[in-house]
């Protein structure tokens, strides 16, 4: 029986084993195929396979897509739009991330009157197509003298993401003790002190989770930057869209892997790194007190 | 006026009412328990005076102040819950100098209050640990020690021990006692046990539906109920109830499934000045006795506990429960008698359930 037992385990790791790596192999041909491509010159590209080994560790293709790729009439590579991208990415991440906890905080731990309808009216905010808001926010940033810049960027992005950071937030919030909330004003905290000293202090995987969410939407995101940026405020996804539509005599494939490559680094740089903590924060239960 | 009175206080939620109308005085240094069943309205009473809550209408003093519409940090006052609530992501030293901290106590006598509570409830060695790490008893310790280390005018408990398993329960409930003895500390404590109600109250507010039944002492309490409630809640077995033949009622001798029942002289003058439509007889386990003369009856069922049986006897008037000291010799199925004092018998109004005699 324990013999039996044991060659069906062994069986059942090795069709587990198969199956996975099968899958891995899908989800990961064609990260290897741009990579390999961008690492080629363009003699290579035209003469070999498209899954053949570079011949040699050739980054001539990085180089340019950083600095010296065209988009349209300036050939200063992505190198501007990755630094536009970084300016627009940081702030709006913060600032959403930060207002999506306190509102949580307030509609888990501090309601009030139609507080509950308030905030299911903010869950439209997370499931509304976006295409909805280009007009009156256009009209919003004309007002503000905001528009066709890496702020105005910003405020949508923050006003945008608000709905989801505050949703997750709330929602992890909710599985926080009361009890804990009502021994801290015992003790004599406000609603800040209670907010920076017990609650914050015990949100590490929302925040984990939050952060990677919006970094990944908001440096992703192509529509608001095609719609809401000219000139030098545009943000990497809409110079990478403009450097591949570029017309040239001769269609640079493994430039355009290589700029590709680099508008994608910094999120999967962000999930190789904290990848571990955003599933375990989505999938954190209560804190044990 | 005492350290703290419950005036009049009334708690609605829409047309729900959860407090009809309590009035609660306790001496300083008393210690007063609110026990009932889940839903009598003890926890919302206790949130009241913590300042979690606002009543309806009344008012709550502690002292001389109204505090009715103060914020609880404002009350001097210190509460422990019945999930501890010990900050997870603070050690247990910085969980008792929490309260401290916030009111700005310097930082040297913060840590002077931890060292006393620290001593006082044998957690020195814990202080350095988190929440996390410790175990059920090590936290119930920790919450005290929070509440302990502020000297609190009053000290609220809402179920504290009812988290623990049972030995541990009463090892915290004499600590607890002890504690209380030592400094004399007012204190309100909420359960829905009985015996914990019993052995830690100076004073018992027996609650049910939003109403006090009975506010009096452990002995009052159980020896003179108030109430019909009152007298099947505190007690274990529950007290035996008889319900008295109609036709017998206002009558010279009360019957019961046709017996007669001898009433002491006191009982019967009370029944003459208070006339009731309907009774019911009351009568505590350990007040019938298991011999060769009174009611026959057949034994159903022994329960034996160790220094007491509970014997279950069918008679003519109904099953009674009868507490003996000991082992019982007879065996289920024998024939026995059961007799009692007549003056240990308790007459309630079937109507009202108010206390006759």
């Amino acid at each position: 029986m324990i013999r039996d037992r044991r060659s069906m385990t062994l069986w059942h790791r090795f069709a587990i084993w198969s199956v996975l790596l099968l899958f891995a192999a899908f989800f990961l041909l064609p990260l290897y195929v741009m990579v390999a491509t961008s690492l080629k010159d363009m003699a290579e590209v035209r003469d070999g396979n498209l899954l053949s080994l570079p011949g040699s560790l050739n980054f001539a293709a990085w180089h340019k897509a950083w600095s010296q790729a065209c988009t349209g009439t300036d050939c200063g590579g992505l190198q501007p739009f990755f630094w536009n991208s970084t300016l627009m990415v940081v702030p709006a991440v913060l600032i959403s991330t930060a207002l999506g906890a306190v509102n949580g905080y307030v509609f888990s731990k501090w309601k009030f009157a139609y507080s509950e309808l308030m905030f299911g009216m903010m869950l439209f905010g997370a499931f509304m197509p976006l295409q909805v808001v280009l007009l009156p926010m256009s009209q919003v940033l004309g007002w503000f003298n905001l528009a066709d810049s890496i702020w105005g960027l910003v405020i949508v992005h923050v006003l945008v993401g608000l709905a989801t950071t505050t949703l997750f937030f709330r929602n992890y919030y909710v599985s926080l003790p009361d009890e804990l909330v009502r021994a801290a004003m015992l003790d004599g905290a406000g609603f800040w002190r209670i907010f920076w000293r017990i609650v914050l202090p015990l949100s590490a995987p929302i925040l984990v989770v939050t952060l990677i969410w919006q970094f990944t939407q908001i440096w992703n995101d192509f529509l608001f930057g095609v719609v809401f940026s000219a000139g030098d405020a545009k943000p990497i996804t809409v110079g990478l869209n403009n450097m591949a539509n570029t017309s040239s005599s001769v269609k640079e494939y493994n430039v355009d892997m290589a700029a590709a490559m680099i508008a994608a680094l910094p999120t999967l740089a962000i999930y190789v790194l904290a990848g571990k903590h955003f599933v375990r924060g989505l999938t954190a239960g209560a804190v044990k007190g | 006026m005492g350290a703290l009175s419950i005036r009049n206080v009334r708690k609605s939620f829409g047309t729900v009412d959860i407090l009809k109308g309590i009035d609660i005085e306790v001496e300083e240094g008393e210690f007063l328990i609110l026990v009932g069943p889940s839903g009598c309205g003890k926890s919302t009473l206790l949130s009241m005076i913590a300042g979690l809550d606002v009543p309806s209408t009344g008012s709550i003093h502690i002292g001389e102040r109204d505090v009715t519409h103060e914020l609880p940090k404002d009350r001097d006052i210190a509460m422990v819950f019945q999930s501890y609530a010990l900050y997870p992501n603070m050690n247990v030293a910085q969980n008792i100098s929490f309260a401290l901290e916030m009111r700005k106590v310097p930082k040297a006598e913060r840590a002077a209050a931890v060292q006393r509570v620290a001593t006082m409830l044998q957690i020195e060695h814990l202080l350095d640990r988190k929440p996390g790490q410790l175990s059920g008893g090590q936290r119930q310790r920790v919450a005290m020690g929070r509440a302990l280390a502020r000297n609190p005018k009053l000290f609220l408990f809402d179920e504290p021990l009812s988290n623990l398993d049972a030995k541990l329960r009463v090892e915290m409930r004499a600590e607890i006692k002890l504690l209380h003895q030592r400094t004399r500390t007012t204190t309100v404590y909420v359960t829905h046990d009985q015996v914990e109600a019993m052995t830690l109250g100076d004073r018992i507010a027996v609650m049910r539906d939003g109403v006090v039944q009975q506010f009096g002492t452990p002995d009052d309490i159980y020896t003179r109920p108030a109430t019909r409630f009152v007298a099947e809640f505190i007690g274990s077995p529950a007290m035996n109830m008889l319900p008295v033949d109609a036709a017998s009622v206002g009558a010279e001798a009360l019957t019961v499934q046709g017996t007669s029942i001898a009433l002491s002289p006191e009982q019967q003058a009370a029944l003459r000045r208070q006339p009731a439509a309907g009774l019911v007889i009351g009568l505590r386990p350990e007040r019938v006795q298991l011999g060769d003369r009174g009611v026959a009856g057949r034994l159903t069922l022994l329960e034996p506990t160790g220094p007491d049986t509970y014997a279950f006897v069918d008679t003519p008037l109904g099953g009674l429960v009868s507490r003996v000291a000991g082992t019982v010799t007879q065996r289920v199925g024998d024939v026995v008698n059961l007799n009692w004092d007549a003056r240990d018998l308790h007459l309630f109004d079937t109507a009202t359930e108010a206390r006759i005699g």
